[in-house]
């Protein structure tokens, strides 16, 4: 296939060049070759796939498919998906079968998109290089030695390895963007509120926001278009009029106002990355936009604040993981007690449980107020700096992550740096505010570089027109991996 | 020492709405294991809980019923602890801001009235129910009852005996029962008590170290618990021990209190805003719209009463027991146009044959129509008191109405003077002994005579004319 961008697959189902079975064969195809390397996915049910396409063409050929219908998708394994294995990547739930759809996927399933499958994902979405899987670390389809980035890192590889023509990811912290940075493809998390958290494994509920991950712009905002909505079992779900967010995509970027916020272009920041970054806003430039310094002063308390955070929320959303009802359940144990401290301990990672100490220690009596609500607090402070931004340009600019593709078990060993990837991607998951990245070029060793576009609230087709003009003038997102 | 005792309530009331707090599941009581859980219900992954709005209608309506203030932004918050039947492994509960805050509620303890204020009333979810019978040596879970909507109503420690706190408790269970929020059945905990008591010397100012009674269900209990509970704290304190803090349960068999945890095993719970639930907002449309629906409550039914029907405050209190004995009341009282009449048969015969029958006021077999009937035969002189009560069994057996069991059964009071004369005349003839007796002074002999007339009558006789025609006949 030449053109695999959602547009095109779709005119070629439309117009019957090729069946959506032919489609996912391909891909399935695809996946097997590929995955065994790559790992990207936990699992793949070809019948179902195939079940799935069967039923888009039947949709074709009545005349009654949408704008995507046929074109196949991969699923995060954190959503729900009715009959499939749903692990979130963790051993807690290597043997659940969900027995109900997410939200997502009821979208997905209602546009007529096949699954190929669910894919790989650090454990509860807890890590940035989609290590701390229990199905084992994802590989990076620009160099199998290094990692793909997390948490959606095995959505990330499949799409950058063109297992998938897309997929769906979530970020509480960047684990759309960063993975997407890493390899080289685009992702975007919408405004918090905007997509259904309903069926998605929660990792931290306030943080949590699911969106797509695919080649292009374009294929994001195809995909935005199914995702987004108004879901009444979601109370933090936004009763809004549905927006097309393809209608903004060709506007020229006359006039357009970049921030460029100097907390993201300081030390830390990798000479390959920043030089990438420099040469896209001379790009944006020259398509007509302006650049305006800005100021995001807390943003640099946002990784303490995000920790304190992120962990609390998520040691009491991984409670429901006992052992009595679903998942995994250790074997042998003397007393109820007994049985949760096993179980719990033997389900669950290194860590994941380093994030439940963490946030039960951050929530517990006489530290609740020196942490959780102190962190509440400053969180306040990082949205306030957005909003004040905000008066001044229609959208902020700067690196995704502080550097390129790291290699496997690099930073494992230490938390800290570790968590020191989402620097950059971490401030507007504290705001709610919609994020995306998008490939800005490669570094010395031919890995690929993520730069970020934060938007102000709702303002996701601004984003993706910005992105698309981008496109339009680059080939950056065209680039595959030639060794595969 | 003189010793006295500090209680203070907690009580759980299950809301009587539809479905659940957080889920749409049915709330209905009985069903087969498991069979009312949703996806919701038993926590599977990826879920999240949505408002049931009629749940906080309940709450505004206690909240507007005992005269409390309104937490106009409520947030709920999650508490955290382990337990097989707390699927998610945490409870959705109001911990900083309760939607009920403050507020009182009258009680009538014999004569005297008091006033016991509350602290809170807050919104949270119950669990499930964990089985212990049956299975082998393992537990079962059922998570039918897992998210049913409670109101937890906390009372200020202010009632001094298990008489107090038993009255609050009727008095509470009366109101919710009355405005609707709550089904009141104990048995099936839709009402569940903890009491927290403690004992102090009279006249220090400080309170005691208290102990939590857990989960009482019926009024009989409560006051035997507490009553145990301050025996049991005064002795040990007599005898130099001293009260530690703990949570007990009462075994109604043993009729004690035994320890179910210490202090020291108190859980931290974590408690933090569930980021799942966004505030809910309490407007002053929404507060009104519910106090317009509000019926009238118990306290201005019984100032009422007082007032417009001319009964006792007690007569009143009593009466206002429920919301379907008022309504009882106040339609036979209106039947009638007798109100304190009305207001003695409820409370007499009506109350003794439901009593004796273990039947609610709602299940009486004597409407309050049939009752005004029947007050109305006695006040026309149709009836005396005695005959009403054998119409009353004929009205309780179903034997018709009021009138038709007057003719039926000839029940009529004898109005003809002609008739009861005659038999007056044919009585003295045929007791001659009596009739000798009497004017030899014995009064006694008199009595005698009456209860001849009554009986040769049938009891139909007026006993007032009765005496006036013997009197007349022997003098």
């Amino acid at each position: 296939m030449s053109d695999t961008s959602l547009s095109a697959l779709a005119a070629q189902l439309a117009g019957k060049q090729v069946s959506s079975r032919e489609l996912a064969q391909t891909y399935l195809d695809r996946i097997a070759a590929l995955n065994p390397s790559l790992n990207a996915f936990i699992t793949v049910d070809a019948d179902k796939t195939l079940a799935e396409a069967a039923a888009a063409d039947a949709l074709i050929a009545a005349g009654k498919n949408g704008p995507l219908t046929g074109v196949p998708i991969a699923h995060k394994d954190i959503f729900c998906t009715d009959g499939w294995l749903t692990t979130c990547g963790s051993k807690m739930l290597h043997n659940f079968v969900a027995p109900y759809d997410a939200h997502v996927i009821q979208r997905f399933k209602a546009a007529g998109m096949p699954s190929l499958g669910k894919t790989n994902m650090d454990e509860f979405a807890m890590g940035s290089s989609n290590e701390t899987s229990y199905f084992g670390a994802v590989k990076n389809p620009w160099d199998p030695a290094r990692v793909p980035g997390g948490s959606s890192g095995g959505a990330a590889a499949c799409v950058a390895a063109r297992m998938a023509p897309a997929a769906t990811g979530t970020d509480t912290g960047g684990s759309i963007r960063q993975p997407a940075a890493f390899t080289g493809i685009t992702g975007l998390k919408p405004t918090y509120g905007l997509v259904s958290r309903y069926g998605m494994i929660a990792f931290a509920s306030s943080l949590d926001q699911a969106g797509p991950m695919a080649p292009s712009a374009e294929d994001c905002a195809l995909l935005l278009n199914v995702m987004t909505g108004f879901d009444p079992n979601d109370s933090t779900s936004l009763d809004r009029e549905k927006e097309d967010y393809t209608r903004d995509l060709d506007q020229p970027l006359a006039g357009l106002r970049v921030g460029l916020p100097k907390e993201f272009f300081a030390e830390g920041l990798n000479h390959d990355v920043a030089t990438a970054v420099d040469a896209a806003i001379a790009e944006l430039k020259r398509l007509g936009a302006t650049t305006v310094g800005i100021s995001l002063a807390n943003s640099k308390l946002a990784i303490p604040v995000y920790y304190v955070l992120a962990p609390a929320e998520a040691s009491s959303n991984l409670s429901r993981f006992d052992g009595v009802r679903y998942g995994y359940r250790a074997p042998d144990y003397a007393s109820l007690d007994d049985m949760y401290c096993k179980t719990r301990a033997q389900g669950f990672g290194a860590e994941v449980k380093r994030r439940i100490l963490i946030g039960a220690y951050v929530l517990s009596h006489g530290y609740y107020d020196a942490y959780y609500l102190q962190a509440q607090k400053i969180r306040r402070l990082i949205a306030d700096d957005f909003g004040a931004a905000f008066e001044a340009c229609d959208v902020i600019l700067g690196p995704t992550a502080p550097g390129t593709a790291f290699k496997l078990g690099e930073k494992s060993g230490d938390p800290v740096e570790m968590y020191l990837n989402d620097l950059y991607t971490i401030p507007a998951n504290l705001a709610g505010l919609p994020g995306m990245s998008l490939p800005c070029g490669f570094d010395s060793q031919g890995l690929p570089i993520g730069l970020q576009l934060v938007g102000n609230y709702f303002s996701e087709a601004k984003m993706l027109n910005v992105a698309h003009q981008y496109q339009r003038a680059t080939d950056w997102h065209t680039r595959v991996p030639t060794h595969l | 020492m003189q010793w006295e005792t500090v209680i203070g309530l907690e009580v759980h009331t299950q809301l009587a709405t539809r479905s659940k707090i957080f889920s749409g599941s049915s709330t209905a009581f009985g069903a087969a294991p498991n069979t009312q859980a949703s996806a919701v219900d038993i926590a599977l992954p990826g879920v999240l809980p949505v408002l049931n709005r009629s749940a906080v209608e309940c709450a505004i309506k206690f909240g507007l019923a005992i005269g409390a203030t309104l937490n106009r932004v409520n947030v709920f918050d999650r508490k955290n602890y382990f337990y097989p039947d707390l699927p998610k492994g945490y409870q959705i509960s109001q911990l900083a801001k309760p939607i009920v805050k403050g507020g009182a509620l009258k009680i009538q303890v014999g004569d005297s009235e008091r006033t016991i204020h509350l602290t809170r009333a807050h919104m949270e979810e119950d669990a499930g129910k964990s089985l212990h019978e049956d299975f082998h040596g393992m537990s079962g879970i059922d998570l039918n009852r897992a998210g049913t909507p409670l109101l937890e109503i906390v009372s200020e420690p202010e009632m001094r005996s298990s008489a107090e706190a038993v009255a609050y408790a009727r008095a509470l269970h009366t109101l919710v029962t009355w405005i609707g929020i709550c089904d009141g059945n104990m048995q099936e905990g839709s009402f569940r008590v903890d009491a927290n008591v403690s004992v102090r010397p009279v006249g220090q100012a400080e309170f005691g170290t208290r102990r939590e009674i857990k989960n009482l269900n019926s009024f009989r209990f409560l006051q035997q618990a507490i009553d145990y509970e301050i025996r049991w704290q005064i002795e040990t304190l007599e005898d130099g021990g001293r009260i530690e803090q703990a949570t007990v349960l009462f075994d109604p068999d043993s009729g004690e209190t035994r320890m179910m945890r210490s202090k020291e095993d108190a859980h931290d719970y974590r408690y933090f805003p569930d980021p799942d639930l966004l505030p809910v907002k309490l407007d002053d449309a929404w507060i009104e719209a519910v106090r317009a629906a509000l019926p009238e409550l118990p306290a201005a039914m019984q100032t009422r009463f007082q007032r417009d029907y001319g009964v006792s405050a007690y007569d009143a209190a009593v009466l206002t027991g429920s919301r379907a004995l008022a309504a009882y009341f106040e339609a036979a009282a209106q039947q009638s146009g007798q109100p304190k009449l009305a207001a003695n048969w409820v409370m007499g015969e009506l109350a003794a044959a439901l009593n004796k029958a273990e039947l609610d006021i709602a299940a009486s077999p004597v409407s309050a129509a049939q009752l005004g009937a029947l007050i109305s035969r006695i006040q026309d002189g149709t009836l005396s008191g005695k005959l009403a009560k054998q119409v009353f069994e004929g009205l309780w057996e179903g034997a018709g109405e009021v009138d038709a069991i007057i003719e039926a059964r000839g029940l009529r009071q004898m109005s003809d003077s002609g008739e009861l004369e005659k038999i007056v005349d044919d009585v003295l003839a045929a007791n001659p002994k009596s009739v000798e007796e009497f004017r030899a002074g014995k009064d006694k002999a008199f009595n005698a005579l009456v209860g001849q007339v009554m009986k040769a009558s049938r009891g139909r006789a007026n006993p007032a004319q009765v005496n006036e025609l013997l009197k007349a006949r022997l003098q």
